[in-house]
């Protein structure tokens, strides 16, 4: 769901654009649509989600309708449309994981933070959610944390209790 | 020890850069093409090794070149399928990480037997460290003149870009995946055109899967004809196996396509057997989508013979007792493993997935996720595993894109091999909550290691 409430203004500073301008030369003239996905990643990498203000600001630069950027935005599942913990931490949910814990990796997160799936811990820090297969099933359980997607490899509840950790102390 | 053609070296320190990877032969393969072949060549060499898709369709790579139309005056494009989503299958990344010029180097030779002159690789966009590799291995190729205008100086110019993608599964159908490369939602579309005809850009495009592109880098090097001696019938050279589950050694192995599947599940060379002394169950052999067998099914087939690691062995005995190769990607289950709780699991994974643009699928798949949950969880009825079956067969076929059949087999496959433990979920509802099914009559033909 397209979140209107926490519409703050959203300013895309000069190396963002510029960012932007080197995109749109991948693709043959008039393709510029091309870029959408690769923009909407820099624009959540930076401001942590994707609002609708960003949104309309995106679909200005690449002269489309801003339904065609949400419309992008809602289908895809990496995309935020909603505020999220600093760090959100995407446990793979899918089958192999499972064979190996990953279910029981899961609940000792929502227990660790304190949150349901998709909340955000009150700090501001964290959320987490099951996401589907990530093509790492050989090194199951896995996690992701964007916008780097650095991986975390055969977890353990004690190896969540440190990640958890060192990202508290990072701030 | 097995022939490697693409993981060979694979433990060389630093092979991910130019430098190491060219001092182990690297780029002889664009040389050679470039210099002394022409496109047609190169496209008649892959012919003529029996390469076929590693995706999962496992369709003839160079059939699939040889469909693409040449209008004049009409760009052409070749697009690397990066989307790795299948469950069980992680290959791609690993070869990514590791060995990006294998990929950088196939696509360039690729490309130039197909006349594209921009190119992209798409990468599943939870990738995003694969991507900056690929893009660095990209910026070195380029400045050693394997990439860019006037390739070595033979008057070929071809520039190569990394698309992430947002992340969903079913931007790997081909159709999906061009037009999630156009920037919209990932729906695949009616077929035909197919993309030969009218792919990205409404211009002539192939697209190919990542080892599928790499395997063309070792075909022209040792040519076609020694390529296509390894392995079995129309099974030909190495593939890539991602194996995960509850096996001693999990993880990426590159097997010459015939190996039985016994020697790989047991033998120190790959999954080292079963986990913790277990005993086996069932296995996934080609990723999430193709039938799930028995233990007894998957070593042997229905005929009695050694199932062997090929396209046609895996498939052996059709739907009712055999599989497919698919992507490759394989999941191994002991003893301790609930049939029903995967089951509901890959179908929740396929109703997350859909693109909703099919009802059958879209509709489909939630009705199984739901009855599957409530088997799952023993609030089942006996008369749910006909009524599963019932919709799996009307989403099976009934779809534009594979999805629904993906979603449609694992269900039906399992029901098939499994129906007394589907039936156990039922009639012992407060017991299949803690305890387990376990092996009954599919039990591993092997004694137990202990």
């Amino acid at each position: 769901m397209l979140s209107v409430k926490k519409n703050e203004p959203v300013e895309f500073q000069e190396d963002l654009i510029s960012k932007f301008d080197e995109l749109v030369k991948r693709y043959p003239e008039g393709r510029q649509k091309s870029a959408l996905l690769p923009m909407l990643h820099l624009v959540q990498a930076q401001f942590g989600w994707l609002s609708v203000t960003a949104m309309d600001k995106v679909a200005s630069y690449l002269k489309i309708e801003p339904i065609e950027v949400y419309e992008v935005a809602t289908f895809y599942t990496m995309f935020f449309l909603q505020p999220r913990g600093k760090y959100v931490l995407e446990v793979c949910r899918t089958g192999p994981c499972c064979l190996v814990g990953a279910e029981r990796i899961m609940k000792h997160i929502e227990n660790r933070l304190g949150v349901k799936e998709n909340e955000v811990t009150p700090d501001g820090l964290f959320s987490w959610r099951g996401i589907e297969c990530v093509a790492a099933c050989g090194m199951g359980p896995v996690l992701q944390i964007g916008p780097e997607y650095t991986y975390h490899e055969h977890l353990t509840e004690e190896g969540v209790d440190q990640l958890v950790e060192s990202l508290r102390n990072k701030g | 020890m097995a022939r490697k053609l693409l993981l060979e070296h694979i433990n060389v320190p630093q092979i991910n850069t130019l430098a190491v990877y060219r001092e182990k032969g690297g780029y002889r393969a664009v040389e050679k093409a470039i210099k002394n072949m022409s496109p047609e060549d190169v496209v008649e060499e892959v012919k003529k090794s029996g390469l076929r898709g590693r995706g999962g369709a496992g369709f003839p790579t160079g059939m699939k070149w040889s469909f693409l139309a040449k209008p004049e005056g009409v760009p052409r494009y070749l697009v690397c399928n990066a989307d790795e989503s299948e469950p069980g299958t992680f290959k791609d990344r690993y070869l990514m990480t590791h060995i990006p010029h294998a990929l950088i180097e196939g696509m360039i030779v690729s490309s130039y037997a197909l006349g594209a002159k921009t190119s992209y690789i798409y990468v599943r966009g939870e990738m995003m460290p694969q991507i900056r590799i690929l893009e660095r291995a990209i910026e070195e190729a380029k400045a050693a003149g394997f990439l860019g205008k006037n390739i070595l100086g033979s008057g070929y110019d071809l520039e190569l870009y990394v698309q992430p993608g947002g992340g969903a599964y079913i931007c790997g159908e081909e159709t999906a995946l061009l037009e999630s490369l156009e920037g919209k939602r990932g729906n695949p579309r009616i077929k035909p055109p197919f993309p030969a005809i009218a792919g990205l850009y409404n211009c002539p495009t192939v697209v190919n899967n990542v080892e599928s592109i790499a395997a063309v880098v070792p075909i022209l090097n040792i040519g076609a004809e020694e390529y296509a001696k390894i392995g079995i019938e129309r099974s030909t050279g190495t593939k890539l196996i991602s194996a995960s589950g509850n096996i001693n050694k999990p993880g990426v192995y590159e097997i010459e396509l015939g190996v039985p599947v016994e020697e790989f599940i047991y033998s120190d060379e790959y999954c080292g057997g079963i986990a913790n002394g277990k005993r086996l169950k069932a296995v996934v052999a080609g990723g999430s989508s193709v039938p799930i067998l028995p233990a007894n099914l998957i070593l042997k087939t229905a005929k009695g013979d050694n199932r062997l690691m090929t396209y046609e062995s895996l498939a052996d005995g059709g739907f009712a007792t055999g599989t497919m190769l698919g992507s490759g990607g394989f999941v191994v289950f002991d003893e301790d493993q609930c049939i029903v709780r995967n089951t509901w699991n890959f179908t929740r994974f396929y109703h997350h997935e859909s693109c909703g643009q099919c009802s059958p699928c879209r509709e489909g798949t939630g009705w199984m996720e739901k009855v599957l949950h409530r088997l799952e969880h023993g609030h089942g009825n006996l008369s749910d595993m006909d009524l599963l079956v019932d919709v799996s067969k009307k989403i099976e076929g009934n779809t534009i894109c594979p999805l629904g059949d993906a979603a449609a087999w694992p269900v039906a496959s399992a029901i098939r091999h499994f129906r007394d433990e589907f039936e156990w979920h039922v009639t012992h509802g407060e017991e299949s909550q803690t305890g387990n099914y376990g092996l009954a009559h599919y039990a591993d033909p092997l004694e137990p290691v202990i």
